[in-house]
């Protein structure tokens, strides 16, 4: 308490001495602060993503890449592939297969550019779509390849605006199709607007949309039984595609397997690698803030030689000088980190609303700030703090 | 009965720029409870060092130095703050107050390393301060004080503590006649009425008469320990001298 009083005085007695030193740790702790705000963020953002996908979700496509300079002509994935996996790959628990097109869609009111897919009937299961108004296909619908489609809220609202959309009926190229349901609301992923699309069995797709695609698949969507499973998923996969296209020992696959796993270890990598660096820099900050404390009080502790000297000689001990010099660098450090938090929410805020960083100042966050400026006013405290306690009594009354 | 203060062959030398200084060579010295000691010399005497050894805020090279039957040349660092804290009280010539700082707060600030509490230390500051007749002016930062003020202070917060011995090292040096008796009188009335024991160092003839002890220290070593029969009384010559400053104000 007195100490703390005494610590108090001396830094208002040189208040902008003390408010310099301080902006430099509070520009060292809101890097921290920020850096780390932004790992939090950014992680807790890639895990919702995924989560919105399906942690345990395979995608498996043709790859149409160059190989040896001649294009793999016969990569191709069917129907075939997707009801192998579906049958023998024991780790996976649902498949489904669909195809794109963008098409322009005509409703009574308004037309809109969209993907149009064609579905089977596990793709709602599989990609965890539910429905928000109407049903989804029968299998009469299927079989009968019937012109009904299901549309996501984007669709819905660009081409029927307010108006209830099912029951309405739409075009695309020279068909009607009725609108039998309306899927709930999904987001955004980073590739996609999941809301923006018009489904409809894949049957009624091939033979209206695209009658030249035949058996051809461009996506297989598997998802494993957990997400535990999807190495092995995958691993499974692999073998019975190069197994079904007849691919010898040394040649090289003509598809590409991606699991969401993967994906979460790639976008973490790069987050590791970002924040790192970014981190490093937030330091050698806090660091040069540091400096500026070990100076002040180094000036400070000169400053009161004879100050100390006084005190000595009524009886303070080297550790009550110690403590005092060391509690005044720690008022220092710890004002810059308080104000640091406020600075590093401001700075959030506007990294968010100004570039889209999605960015947690949580209480982590805080406790980090709170931590690292105790931290920094220990480390550089302690020496100007030991130099005041060394003093010799007879030589600090000396002075001044 | 053991003498309060007793040296015996206390010398103390500095290496200063490669040479041996030998600022004392072999002191005795013993001094009862209750005795005002002036010791007088002229500057490079080693009546500072001594000062400083007596203070504790030095070890001496060789010799011993007992105070209150303790042997303290041997004590470490925290042993020597813990002794100046309990038996000593400091006056220097130059007050050294804590600037910013109140009367009060100064003068609390020796029971601040004793770990008293607060409402106690500023019962106990407050009668210090009301001893040397400032009470009125407790809560005046020492840039609002006199140079005889301040030094009254500097006494309180040496008094506040109640230590046996009280070091004053020139404390006249910086002020008029008229405070210097006003100083010296408080002093002689501490030894008089409490059985304190004040050693004062200084170069002035005047201040040394009102002691009943006169040490004289020439070249590190006492070469003359005097008791005058009859001190000076500080009172009657602070009477005399306030007398002598309202003829010339107002002639």
């Amino acid at each position: 308490m007195t100490a703390l009083s005494v610590a108090l005085r001396a830094l208002l007695a040189a208040r902008v001495r003390a408010l310099l030193t301080i902006l430099g740790i509070l520009i060292g702790t809101s890097a921290v602060v920020v850096v780390v705000a932004l790992g939090t963020g950014a992680r807790a953002r890639i895990s919702a993503e995924i989560a919105n996908i399906g942690s345990a979700a395979i995608f498996v496509f043709p790859d149409t890449g160059m190989r040896g300079g001649a294009r793999s002509g016969s990569a191709e994935l069917t129907d075939q592939d997707a009801a192998a996996i579906r049958v023998d790959a024991s780790a996976v628990s649902g498949v489904t297969v669909w195809n794109t097109l963008r098409a322009r869609v005509h409703s009574n009111f308004d037309s809109y550019r969209t993907s149009v897919m064609g579905i089977d009937q596990e793709y709602f299961a599989v990609r965890g779509f539910s429905m928000a108004e109407g049903r989804t296909f029968s299998d009469s619908e299927v079989r009968a390849k019937a012109k009904v489609v299901v549309i996501g809220s984007t669709v819905k609202k660009e081409l029927f605006g307010p108006e209830p959309a099912v029951g309405q009926w739409l075009r695309i190229g020279r068909h009607t199709y009725r609108v039998i349901g309306l899927l709930s609301e999904k987001g955004r992923t980073p590739f996609e607007d999941q809301d923006d699309r018009v489904l409809m069995p894949i049957g009624a797709w091939r033979s209206r949309i695209s009658p030249a695609s035949g058996q051809r698949v461009q996506l297989i969507m598997a998802s494993a039984k957990t997400s535990a499973h999807t190495t092995r998923a995958e691993e499974q996969i692999r073998l019975i595609l190069r197994e079904r296209h007849r691919l010898g020992a040394d040649l090289p696959d003509d598809f590409v397997v991606r699991s969401q796993e993967g994906f979460r270890r790639a976008q973490n990598a790069i987050l590791d690698m970002v924040t790192g660096l970014l981190g490093a820099v937030a330091l050698v900050a806090l660091f040069i803030g540091g400096v500026g404390v070990m100076n002040i009080m180094l000036v400070s502790v000169a400053e009161r030689t004879r100050e100390v000297g006084i005190r000595m000689s009524i009886g303070a001990r080297e550790t009550d000088i110690l403590l005092q010099f060391l509690v005044e660098a720690l008022l220092l450090t710890t004002s810059g980190g308080v104000l640091g938090i406020g600075l590093s929410a401001i700075v959030s805020r506007a990294l968010q609303n100004g570039l889209g960083w999605s960015l947690r100042l949580d209480g982590g966050a805080i406790l980090v700030a709170i931590s690292t400026s105790i931290l920094v006013g220990l480390v550089f405290g302690i020496l100007p703090a030991r130099r005041a306690a060394r003093l010799d009594p007879v030589e600090a009354l000396r002075q001044g | 009965m053991t003498p309060l203060v007793e040296l015996s062959g206390v010398g103390r030398d500095y290496l200063v720029g490669g040479s041996l200084v030998r600022a004392l060579v072999s002191v005795d010295l013993a001094i009862e409870a209750g005795q005002f000691v002036a010791i007088v010399g002229p500057s490079g005497s080693g009546k500072s060092t001594l000062m400083n050894v007596l203070g504790c805020l030095d070890r001496p090279t060789r010799g011993s130095y007992r105070l209150a039957g303790v042997d303290v040349s041997s004590k470490d660092a925290d042993e020597r703050a813990l002794i100046r804290n309990r038996l000593l009280g400091f006056i220097f010539q130059g007050f050294n107050l804590m600037p910013r700082t109140s009367a009060l707060e100064n003068t609390e600030l020796p029971l601040v390393y004793r770990g008293v509490g607060k409402a106690e230390r500023r019962r106990r500051a407050l009668s210090a301060l009301a001893r040397v007749g400032l009470e009125a002016r407790v809560h005046h930062t020492p840039s609002e004080l006199s140079g005889g003020q301040q030094q009254r202070v500097a006494i309180a917060r040496a008094l506040v503590t109640d230590p046996p011995l009280l070091l004053a090292d020139e404390p006249t040096g910086n002020l008029d006649s008229v405070t210097t008796y006003e100083v010296l009188a408080l002093l002689q009335a501490l030894v008089r009425e409490a059985g304190r024991t004040v050693i004062l160092v200084t170069h002035e003839p005047d201040v040394a008469a009102c002691a009943d002890r006169v040490v004289t220290v020439r070249d590190g070593n006492v070469v003359s320990d005097v008791r005058p029969t009859a001190p000076e009384d500080a009172q009657a010559l602070l009477l005399r001298a306030r007398l002598r400053a309202e003829q010339v104000g107002s002639s």
